[in-house]
């Protein structure tokens, strides 16, 4: 059995010598060209005048391009068409592209972008959530409302309340390859792009509108970026499309990479948020109602900011029964970067709120932060407190129906339907909701909860880290220390599985078993590094009985599977997995129909196990099997496909069922805080995470603690700095600041939680992706714990808490 | 002019490139060697880490922002060069396999190199091996249990190559006169937003204010002319008469106004082959640093004399940039947040200056004049600093976001002398809290001749104030930089009565 086995990354030995590909490796013909963007030094303006005769005079330029010069779409929006490649009358933020060049090098290519002398006459810019809230500067019509029960009475009749706002800054994603494309002409006007890109059909997309040609002419191929995050799903349009059109205009090979300053002042970053609250709670600490307005600053372009808003909306209750709750989303539109996906999409910002909440009534009832947590939590399912338990899959609701209905696609739109951007575009609403699920626990959504098991999870893991001894051990580190202050939390993780646009949770796959019993693998998920291909070649050496080395994993293709959703969301595995299962099974199928009259049995009876083909005591090697499969002239290629079953979901209502299912997570981190300085370091950090039954505990692992340091990395030491006029100075890593080797916990333990989901997905795994990300939240949760021993205020912590922040807090605490 | 260096065993000759190329871009364009990767071109990430072996040992340096001069004569080994020539994985390669140590992959290059050189180097201590590695993926214990996971093995033999001998390798003409200048970004307006606080810089200093760089070629500059002298007194000789050169050191700083400020740099000198700027000297009553010592040489040179300057150095940047900047460099620049400034001030240094034949010294602080201005002539160089032997009461305090590898927002130093319970003397000096490496004198004075306490020190809070009106930057605010320089004299006093201040030193 391949599946379950710790095996390394496909590529690890790639990576450690050096010989692993990525765009800017791929050796390129001599006459390749290289392209760089000239760009807006102001926030908001109106062109005036552009004098480019220095960048074509510039050594080794071939050509500029402007706005003007482009034949087609000048789009890269993946959503509402606002985003042009090259600005057209309008600049809308520092940093935006004006103008192309393409010349023989990229040192020369940059060297001449510097050259141009664009005039523009600037205009107010909107920069802050406070600027746009007073300039109404938003995306859609008002703010979008998600509520169960009533709010407002439920807080006023309830014994306490508390009140208090969040600052949460973006993140950049600080993906180590910088966005990167490569274009190569061909015969007929067709084009093939190497892309570093979460989404391949997107690239293939836009390519195809901006050299108004059909999707069949270009091929776009991914063999791996050298990590994405989000980062990749839209913002690599821009490379891919300049290419292109550069490549289509020259006959030349084009290349472009964006140098990492370029790369963090053009591109888009995690969403920074303003969540202000007001909760209505008991003695017990139970929630009795609860008020978010999240302020979601969006930056100039929608990109993918509708989805975003409305995935930190859905995650707004995270673990917590919230029975009368409202969340009201503002998505406004500012003059910076357009912030994009990022790991957890929205989903972390929604979280930290309720998380704040959590932590700001425990503080007010002087009780640890934990029991107000345990005593909202949802139920727990049936047998979830057992390890290994909540597996029996439940009968199935109806399905929704399938034919599309609702608006039309208007003709000539360009729609970007494999986008998450379509999301509140206009495509047609799949199937109806269903009426309120009685009787079960349900989220803010109206989403009944029926597979949670964080009782269990917290419950070992406050066991093994010895969570009560160690909140002795710091009351008392804080009772006999007056500079350093400690401080422990635990915070719990539930994260929803599934595309939220409900049509992009389908893929494809295609699967090749050649005549020597080799095998060729593809599917429509591409390869950031978080183990997706390992992961799915297990799957298909265990369809195939064989081992993992028979499977060759390939470069994701846009000419081999095609309508692509992009690998995020975490449904790389669930997804892709599952549609390469699909594929294996049907040639299994078939090379079984073939074999079984010989080993005397039904092609049902037939097993594909230890490398053999077996059935009724007899075997035969699987290699033998294939080249009889062939010589009795059956296919031995496949495509396989896969939808999720039982998603249905109103956006604008707010009601459905837009996950699957949810995966969970528990960490509790140490912290110690110098009260001088606000300085602080991470002590101990114990994670308890659930993958289901996992494809690959190794790959899951690794992305636990590579997820819960960037989410640590996101509320601690990465901040984001933008000046009065909306440049951005934090540009670099000499001054944006991810974690370091030694920021990792001195002590970390992860652990998975021997479960299997309770749905039906591949090899009953759960996704991992994004769900680690949010444990980096008990980390600020631990720094507002020891701040709070500080003095008798709350810390009101914001985000990220810097040691300037902390050190603020611990200065508020003590003045109250 | 040509030279010739060993590249992964093989002898390699360098001609007609322009001086400032640098090692990445020639490794990956001309060589066709994409294994070292680029991830920021500023030093800063380690992606692009090589590992270049001389008479001083084997080190990590970042190939982005070195420039070829800098390894002439020199063994450079890429990451394809880590692996044995029959193919056989390195110890640490294997290991980085086995524990999941790679991800996306991207940076793990840069990691490989950075662990076979701490491998070859027998150094255990590997966070600091690898603060100068950033991954994004795995969150880096599993980088971690693979670097422990090695450190046992033997080194393999191909690791330890001869590297060829040194001066003969340069040959031609040190300067050409009829190379076609480089285009110069320089000088005109940006198009995009400038990059200048990309370098140790503050705010909009430009990056080449007193240093004697021009920022834009000389008569002689051409394509490929450097020159590359052996002795200060070549040195000396040479930049008298060329004062608008640019001398490069470990070029930490001065590469990034190539690589990010795409500047041309005009005529340059290469320090790195300047034998007697590298003498470092601990008399019975002086330490003497030259100015072309490595931070790295500087930090293992005062670890028992100053244990806390020690652990500031071990902060400085990365194993990468101490092991190429200088310390003569790190006070040339002037740049207000060097770290190494504020230390050698507090411990009453001199700095030696030198222009021709002509030598002055002067006390360190007196050197910053004002933000961005330094008391250096035309010509004009950094031969050395020194400061006297004393008992050790110095203290330095690096506030930064991240610990490792972050620029300082304030450093403060503290060098305080205490006999029968009262101050009789202080230095104490800050980077970061004005636009230049600053005494704080009006503290000083606030607490000498005091009782040496708590209530001295918050007494003496006020005069903060007095002595510094520091900026807002995206690094801290002016109010945060101020209040965390009180915290810091606190900070002093508690640690003198034993309290326990440190973060780093507390465990769960």
């Amino acid at each position: 059995m391949s599946v379950a086995k710790p095996l390394p990354h496909d590529a690890a030995k790639l990576h450690v010598t050096g010989a692993a590909r990525y765009v800017d490796d791929v050796p390129v013909p001599a006459n390749a060209l290289s392209l760089a963007f000239g760009l807006s030094n102001v926030a908001r303006g109106r062109i005036t005048s552009m004098d480019l005769d220095a960048v074509r005079a510039a050594p080794g330029v071939v050509a500029v391009l402007t706005a003007a010069d482009l034949e087609h779409d000048n789009d890269v929006s993946p959503s509402a068409h606002d985003e042009p490649l090259l600005a057209e009358d309008d600049v809308y933020y520092t940093g935006q592209p004006l103008f192309l060049v393409v010349a023989t090098s990229h040192l020369a290519a940059r060297k001449a972008a510097r050259l141009g002398k664009v005039g523009i006459e600037e205009l107010p810019a909107i920069l802050s959530i406070d600027d746009a809230i007073a300039a109404d500067s938003r995306f859609e019509e008002g703010p979008r409302v998600y509520a169960k029960g009533d709010a407002a009475s439920a807080i006023e009749t309830a014994p306490h309340t508390v009140e208090g706002s969040i600052e949460i800054g973006g993140q950049e994603h600080f993906y180590l390859e910088g966005q990167a494309a490569l274009a190569l002409p061909q015969e007929g006007g067709d084009m093939v792009v190497h892309s570093s890109s979460q989404h391949p059909t997107e690239i293939q997309h836009k390519v195809a509108e901006a050299l108004g040609i059909p999707m069949h002419g270009v091929r776009v191929e991914v063999r791996r970026m050298g990590g994405g995050f989000g980062g990749k799903e839209s913002q690599g349009n821009a490379l891919a499309v300049a290419c292109a059109v550069a490549a289509a205009k020259t006959g030349r090979p084009c290349k472009m990479r964006y140098d990492r300053d370029d790369d963090f002042v053009i591109t888009g970053k995690r969403h920074d948020f303003r969540i202000t609250y007001r909760a209505g709670y008991g003695d017990d600490g139970v929630l009795r109602g609860v008020e978010f307005v999240q302020y979601c600053r969006c930056g100039w372009a929608q990109d993918l900011s509708l989805p975003v808003a409305d995935r930190a909306m859905l995650h707004s209750d995270n673990a917590y029964n919230l029975r009368d709750v409202r969340i009201e989303s503002h998505r406004l539109k500012t003059n910076t970067q357009s912030a994009t996906a990022f790991r957890g999409f929205g989903g972390p910002q929604g979280m930290v709120g309720i998380e704040r909440v959590m932590d700001h009534v425990a503080h007010a009832l002087g009780r640890d932060p934990l029991e107000v947590r345990r005593a909202n939590y949802y139920a727990e399912c049936e047998g979830g407190g057992d390890a290994g338990g909540a597996s029996a899959p439940r009968s199935a609701p109806p399905s929704p129906p399938e034919d599309i209905s609702g608006t039309k696609i208007e003709a000539g739109t360009h729609e970007d339907l494999s986008s998450r951007g379509a999301e509140g575009a206009s495509v047609p609403q799949v199937g109806a909701v269903h009426g309120e699920p009685e009787g079960v626990q349900t989220t803010p959504y109206h989403m009944a909860v029926e597979d949670f098991i964080l009782h269990g999870m917290t419950a070992r893991l406050a066991e093994t880290a010895e969570y009560e001894r160690r909140r002795a051990a710091v009351a008392e580190w804080n009772a006999s220390n007056e500079v350093l202050k400690k401080g422990l939390a635990l915070t719990p993780v539930k994260f929803g599985i599934s595309f939220t646009l409900t049509h992009l949770n389908q893929a494809g796959a295609l699967v090749h078993v050649y005549q020597d019993g080799s095998i060729h693998m593809n599917h429509g998920g591409t390869e950031m590094g978080q183990g997706l291909f390992q992961k799915v070649a297990q799957v298909a050496a265990d369809r195939f009985g064989v081992e993992v080395d028979r499977v060759k994993i390939t470069a994701t293709d846009t000419g081999k599977v095609p309508n692509t959703s992009a690998t995020a969301a975490s449904s790389g595995s669930d997804l892709n997995g599952m549609a390469v299962k699909a594929a294996c099974d049907e040639i299994r199928d078939r090379i079984a129909q073939v074999v079984a009259p010989e080993l005397q049995a039904d092609p049902t009876e037939v097993v594909f196990a230890g490398g053999e083909v077996r059935a009724n005591g007899a075997a035969m090697p699987f290699d033998e099997a294939v080249k009889r499969t062939y010589v009795a002239r059956v296919s031995l290629s496949a495509t396989g496909y896969y939808k999720t079953p039982k998603l249905e979901w109103d956006r604008i209502e707010g009601r459905g069922r837009p996950f699957f299912y949810f995966a969970h997570g528990a960490a509790v981190s140490e912290v110690v805080v110098d009260t001088l300085t606000g300085e602080y370091r991470i002590l101990r950090t114990d994670i308890l995470h659930d993958c289901g039954a996992s494809l690959n505990p190794a790959i899951d692992i690794g992305q636990i603690e590579g997820g819960f340091v960037q989410g640590a990395g996101w509320l601690t030491t990465e901040e984001l700095v933008w000046d009065d006029e909306g440049r951005l100075r934090t540009h670099a890593p000499s001054t944006y600041k991810i974690p370091a080797c030694s920021d990792r916990p001195r002590t970390f333990n992860v652990a998975l939680w021997d479960g299997r989901n309770r749905e039906d997905t591949i090899y009953r795994s759960k996704a991992v992706g994004e769900p680690p990300f949010m444990l980096g939240i008990s980390v600020l949760m631990a720094l507002s714990d020891a701040v709070a021993a500080c003095g008798p205020g709350y810390p009101a912590l914001d985000a990220p808490a810097t040691p300037e922040r902390v050190l603020a807090a611990v200065r508020r605490v003590r003045a109250s | 002019m040509s030279f010739t260096f060993l590249l992964n065993g093989e002898t390699v000759r360098i001609e007609g490139e322009p001086p400032t190329r640098t090692l990445l871009d020639w490794l990956r364009e001309a060589r066709g060697l994409t294994g070292t990767k680029e991830g920021c071109n500023e030093g800063d990430c380690g992606a692009c880490t090589v590992m270049v072996t001389d008479e001083d040992g084997a080190r990590a340096l970042n190939a982005c922002i070195l420039f070829l001069p800098q390894v002439a004569g020199k063994a450079v080994r890429t990451v394809e060069g880590i692996a044995g020539p029959e193919g056989d994985l390195h110890p640490v390669q294997q290991a980085m396999i086995d524990h999941h140590g790679s991800q996306c992959g991207f940076c793990t290059p840069g990691f490989i190199v950075s662990m076979a050189t701490a491998h070859l180097n027998g150094r255990t201590d590997h966070d600091d091996q690898l603060a100068g590695n950033l991954c994004r993926c795995t969150g880096y214990a599993p980088i971690v249990r693979a670097a422990e996971a090695a450190a046992g093995a033997p080194v393999p033999k191909w690791m330890r190559e001869t590297r060829p001998s040194l001066r003969d390798d340069i040959s031609g003409p040190e300067i050409s006169s009829g190379g076609a200048a480089q285009p110069r970004g320089a000088d005109s307006p940006p198009a995009s937003p400038d990059y200048s606080e990309t370098a140790a810089a503050w705010g909009h200093r430009d990056a080449t204010a007193g240093t004697g760089a021009s920022g834009r070629g000389g008569p002689g500059a051409g394509a490929d002319a450097f020159f590359h002298p052996r002795s200060a007194d070549e040195l000396a000789a040479w930049y008298e008469a060329n004062p608008d050169a640019t001398l490069v050191a470990g070029a930490t700083d001065v590469g990034l106004w190539v690589t990010k400020g795409l500047r041309d740099l005009g005529e340059v000198a290469f320090l790195n082959q300047v034998a007697d700027l590298k003498t470092l000297e601990i008399g019975a009553d002086t330490i003497r640093i030259g100015a072309g010592v490595t931070v790295t040489d500087f930090g293992d040179a005062v670890r028992d004399l100053h244990p806390d300057l020690a652990e500031l150095i071990r902060r400085y940047g990365s194993v990468q940039v101490r092991n190429a900047a200088t310390v003569g460099g790190n006070i040339a620049n002037g740049s207000p947040i060097g770290d190494s400034p504020p230390a050698l001030i507090a411990l009453g240094a001199t700095l030696h200056l030198r222009k021709g034949d002509v030598r002055r010294d002067l006390p360190l602080e007196d050197f910053f004049i004002d933000y961005g201005k330094q008391d250096r002539q035309p010509g004009e160089f950094v031969e050395a600093v020194s400061f006297p032997r004393q008992p050790d009461r110095l203290r330095c305090y690096k506030l930064s976001k991240r610990f490792d590898q972050d620029i300082s927002a304030v450093c403060g130093c503290f060098n305080v002398t205490v006999e029968d319970g009262m101050v009789t003397g202080a230095r104490i000096a800050f980077g970061g809290m004005a636009g230049i490496p600053k005494r704080a004198s009006a503290v000083e004075a606030a607490i000498t001749g005091k009782p040496f306490t708590i209530e001295t020190a918050e007494a003496a809070l006020p005069a903060f104030a007095e002595d510094f009106q520091p900026l807002s930057d995206m690094r801290a605010s002016a109010d945060y930089r101020l209040e965390a320089a009180r915290g810091m004299l606190m900070r002093y006093v508690r640690e003198a009565t034993g309290a326990r201040t440190r973060v780093l030193e507390v465990s769960e």
